[in-house]
This record gives C-alpha cells, structure tokens and sequence, in this order.
C-alpha cells in the first residue's frame, strides 16, 4: 500500500468552491459519458439526418434549401433532447448517484442550476450539428433533386430554434425535478400535453383558451419564424405553466429531499 | 474533526436518531457501531447534509458540512458503495469527481493505484464491479481531494480478507497521519481491530461511548487454577472479589499483580491470568441485535446517555 497523504489539522490552503462554470462542466460530461447519454446523442444526430433524407426525397423544390434543412431536423431534435434533460436529473436517484453529488456539492440548486447550463450548451452544439449537416444536405440536395438550393439563414431562424429547443429540454429538467423518477418522468413528459390537447378538444368552448396552455402548438411559430405579439403572449403563458411551475416546485424538492 | 450534539431525526412519531452526541478526533478512528437500523446511518447522512436533522448540529473540523466550500477537499464520504452509476468505468466516475473537486488525472491514476484498482480494473464498468470493488472503489473516492477527515459506512461490507486486512491498514495510517476516521459496522470484531474509539448506537441512542481499551477490557480479569476451590478462598481472604464462571475460572475485579500475588503467596498454580473479553460489550450488543424497538409511546427507553462502562459491565456479567 502506497502512502495515504493526510495534511489534518496543519492544512492551510482553503480550496475555493468549485465555479458554475466548473459544476456544469461536470454535468455536461455526466450527461454524455454514460450508455444511455451516448445513445440519445446518436439517435438525434440520426434524426437529423433521416428527417433531412425525408425532406429531400418528398419535399417541394422551394423547401429544399439550407433553413429548409435546418428547420426540419428541429422536429427530432425537439422530441429526443428533453429526454436527455430528464435523464440528466432522474439518473441521479435512479443510479444513487445524488448521494454523490450532493456530498461534494452541498449547493443543490448550484447542481440544478450546472444541469440547466450544461443542458444549454447540449443545445448550442446540437445546433451547430444541425447547421453542418443542413448545409452538407443543402450541397447535395441541387445535385440529385431540382432544390431551390437557397443558403440563407435569417438570425431569427437560428435564434428562434434555439428558443424552442432550450424550451423543450428546460421543460424536461423540470419534470425530472418534479418526478425524480426516469420512467415516470418521461412517460408524463409526453402524456400529459397530449391528454390536455385530447381533454380540452372535448368542448369546444375550451379550444381556444386552451391553445394559451398547449405548449406544442404555442412553440410551433418558433419553427415558423414568424412570431406576433399574441404568439409572444401564448408562448409565454404555457412556458410559464408547463416550464416555471414544475421548475420551481422540482427545485424546492429537491432542496428539501433527503438523499438515501 | 467531527462533532454531533443532541442531533435527532424523528420520521413522523419514530425517532430514527434521538438525541445523539459524541465526537471524533484528529489522530484516531472512531468505530460506530450498531445492529441493522440502530440509527447508524441517518446519523452519518446528516453529519454530510444530506438528511436534515429534526433538532440539533453536526460540524465537520467546526463547520456545518454544508457550509464547507468545496466538501471534497475536507472531508472524505462513502455512505453506499453501491450508488454509483452502473454505466460508467471506475476511472470515469473518480474522474469526473476529480474534475469538480479540482484535483488532476494524475491524481486518479495514482489513488487507483492505491486501492488496487488501476489498470484494467479501471476500465471495465462499475455494474461489472463485484462489492468488494465497489467498496474500493468508493474508499478511492473518498481519498480522492486528499481529505482530512473519513465518514465511511459500513466500508468493509463485501471486502475479502485480504481486503479488509487492507482497509484496515489505510484507515490506521490515515489516523495515524492525523487524520479523522469515522466508520459504521454492525460487527463488533471488525470494528475491534482498528478502532481507538467505539460509539454504539441502539435503537436512536448511544449507549455506550468510550476508548476501546476502556470499553473492551471493563470485564476485570480472568483466573484460572489448578484447585479452584483453594483459589476461590485465598482471594476471598484477601478481600478480591471473585465469581465462579461456567467453565470453573474465576471473573475478578481487581489487578493481575494483586491476584498474582495471593495465589503465589498460597502457593496455587494458576494456569490462566488475563484480561477479560469484550463479553459485556457482546452482550449489550446481542440484546440490542435481539430486543424490538422501543414503542414510541410507551416508558422512556432504560438506557439513557452517557451510560459508563462499568455499568454495562456490570449488566453484563
């Protein structure tokens, strides 16, 4: 056995509390080192380019173009990256792994707050693929089809994408706070939007109120880069119900659960 | 440094941790020791934060844990081996603690290299890992900000021979280089071989609390003669105090040269002259193992704290 270093009571040096910066770089590693991380990152990557594929061999010729590329691949995207985002909070107690890290970081909404960094970063690179591969779709598209092959690419395109994607995974951190449970996490992550949809589709005195709160079609003119001030409005509406609330109720939570 | 004073946990009327005090310190490790549910753990989840006490404080070198910056630097925790992602490797998991605790891959490499676990080991999977390299595993995460304190429970769960033999060694050189070590077991004997300090724990409450040496030797002393009966009367005339045990030696209260002294005087030969075992602490040990919980609504519990070790001697013999 090699020497066990012990400073005891004549240690000086204070070591300072690891950054925001430090914490996320963690969890960005923790969301991307394990099998399950690994898997989702390449399925959405494969969604990207099969949705691309799609658009390329059934779409109109004025859609084949470098946004019409990128705007397709957010639709997979926005489906597969929430579940990251879950995974990213739920393994935790699923895997035990809380006991852990609420050990070496005592700061729990420090943790929550590094997951949603690292969450946002996730998102940026996603991004950045999706941009890569819709122009290398978008070089490939005028030489087997009759594509418009247009390379522009508002701001409000990107930006706007980003908005609904960040959106979409914040909301899955949320329901993982407030579930602590991946299975069930995950499953009312896509059941329970739809069963308000189903719900109040029943009347039709309901419908329209009920689109301020339905967070599909509220995110949609996000992909649409065409936003008024109602669709700023609903948008907000339904990120405050189905984003703030679980986000604050999750994190009071988790602030008060005991880690076993 | 570890200090608790009076921390209770009451789950609804059940108090898992009622009142419990007592403290480590620098230069020596401290057994806590217990029966299955005795209170063992939640005491130690809530030295770490990670429980939130219903009354009283716990502090880490004069620190709540929580408010300690950077935990990982001060203090070393294993509270479950087994909580640990199953997907990633062993140098992964340590590696990304390692990245928040601010410590370089050096350092992984070489701490895996102090508990066995380097090379290949390292690269397979921790849901491959068998218990008694999960406890290493975690025994390595714990070293790994070079802390000066150890809470470690139940580390030896799983380990072979070799391997507490092992632990064992780490655990008194840590002490030994001033170190604080705190480690939970339910079994007497193995917290015997390397603990300065024993704090038992039943049913919430610490019954007993003391120096092994102190806690383990309370018995008196063992006298074994080739004529017990010329025995028994010697010493009764010289005032020591001496009962007959089972297997025909005598339990007396009283030093070795005095008893010496009185048989020698007699002329007796004595075959056996020892210090007693841990018998008393055994068997407070065993009742506290066999009894049912106390009902929460009945009498208080008849031991309360601090209970001395002549006492428990005494109930036990």
């Amino acid at each position: 056995m090699s020497a066990v270093t012990v400073s005891g009571s004549v240690r000086t040096d204070r070591p300072a509390p690891p950054s925001l910066a430090r914490l996320a770089g963690v969890e960005l590693r923790k969301m991307t080192n394990t099998r399950a991380g690994m898997a989702l990152l390449v399925i959405v990557l494969l969604s990207e380019v099969g949705l691309m594929i799609g658009l390329m061999v059934a779409g109109d010729a004025e859609d084949l173009s470098l946004s019409g590329f990128f705007q397709i691949a957010q639709l997979g995207v926005g489906i597969l990256l929430p579940v990251l985002g879950i995974l990213a909070v739920t393994s935790e107690w699923s895997q035990r792994t809380a006991l852990t890290t609420f050990a070496l970081e005592p700061r729990r909404q420090m943790v929550v707050a590094a997951k949603t960094a690292a969450a946002a970063v996730l998102v940026a690179g996603v991004l950045v693929t999706c941009v890569s591969l819709a122009a290398l779709a978008n070089v490939v598209a005028p030489l087997v089809t009759d594509a418009s092959g247009s390379w522009s690419l508002g701001g409000n395109v990107l930006g706007f994408a980003a908005l609904f994607q960040l959106i979409n995974v914040l909301v899955g951190i949320a329901f993982g706070l407030v579930f602590l449970s991946s299975p069930l996490a995950i499953v009312l992550y896509f059941v329970l939007p739809t069963l308000w949809s189903i719900l109040t589709g029943l009347s039709s005195a309901l419908e329209g109120p009920a689109q301020w709160l339905d967070l599909a079609s509220t995110t949609e003119p996000l992909l649409e880069e065409a936003m008024n001030s109602k669709d700023w409005a609903q948008l907000g509406t339904s990120v405050a119900v189905w984003l703030a609330l679980p986000f604050a109720l999750g994190l009071a939570r988790v602030m008060r659960s005991e880690m076993k | 440094m570890i200090t608790v004073e009076h921390l209770t946990k009451r789950y609804g009327p059940v108090a898992a941790v009622n009142d419990v005090s007592f403290s480590c310190h620098p230069g020596t490790v401290t057994g806590f020791l217990g029966p299955n549910g005795a209170g063992k753990s939640t005491t130690m989840r809530m030295i770490c934060g990670l429980t939130r006490p219903s009354s009283g404080t716990a502090t880490v070198n004069g620190v709540a844990y929580r408010d300690l910056p950077n935990p990982g630097r001060h203090v070393g925790v294993l509270l479950d081996a087994s909580a640990q992602h199953a997907g990633r490797t062993g140098h992964e998991v340590l590696t990304v603690s390692g990245q928040l605790l601010g410590v370089g891959s050096a350092r992984v490499e070489e701490i895996l290299e102090q508990v066995g676990l380097s090379g290949a080991a390292s690269k397979r999977r921790v849901g491959n890992y068998s218990l008694g390299m999960r406890q290493r595993l975690g025994i390595a995460h714990a070293l790994l900000g070079d802390p000066s304190v150890l809470i470690l429970d139940e580390p030896a769960n799983g380990l072979d021979p070799e391997g507490i033999f092992w632990m064992r060694g780490l655990l008194r050189d840590f002490a030994d280089r001033g170190g604080t070590v705190m480690l939970s077991s339910h079994l007497l004997r193995e917290v015997e071989a390397v603990a300065d300090h024993m704090v038992v724990i039943g049913h919430g409450q610490i019954v007993a609390d003391g120096g092994k040496d102190e806690l383990l030797t309370q018995g008196g002393l063992v006298v074994r003669a080739l004529e017990p009966s010329a025995l028994e009367r010697v010493l009764a005339d010289a005032g020591v105090t001496a009962k007959a045990t089972r297997d025909g030696a005598f339990a007396v209260e009283s030093d070795a040269e005095t008893v010496g002294r009185v048989a020698a005087a007699a002329g007796i030969v004595l075959l056996e002259l020892r210090p007693a075992d841990s018998a008393g602490l055994e068997e407070m040990f065993l009742r506290l193992t066999s009894s049912g919980p106390p009902s929460s609504d009945g009498p208080p519990p008849e031991v309360t704290r601090p209970v001395q070790p002549s006492e428990l001697d005494r109930e036990a013999v």
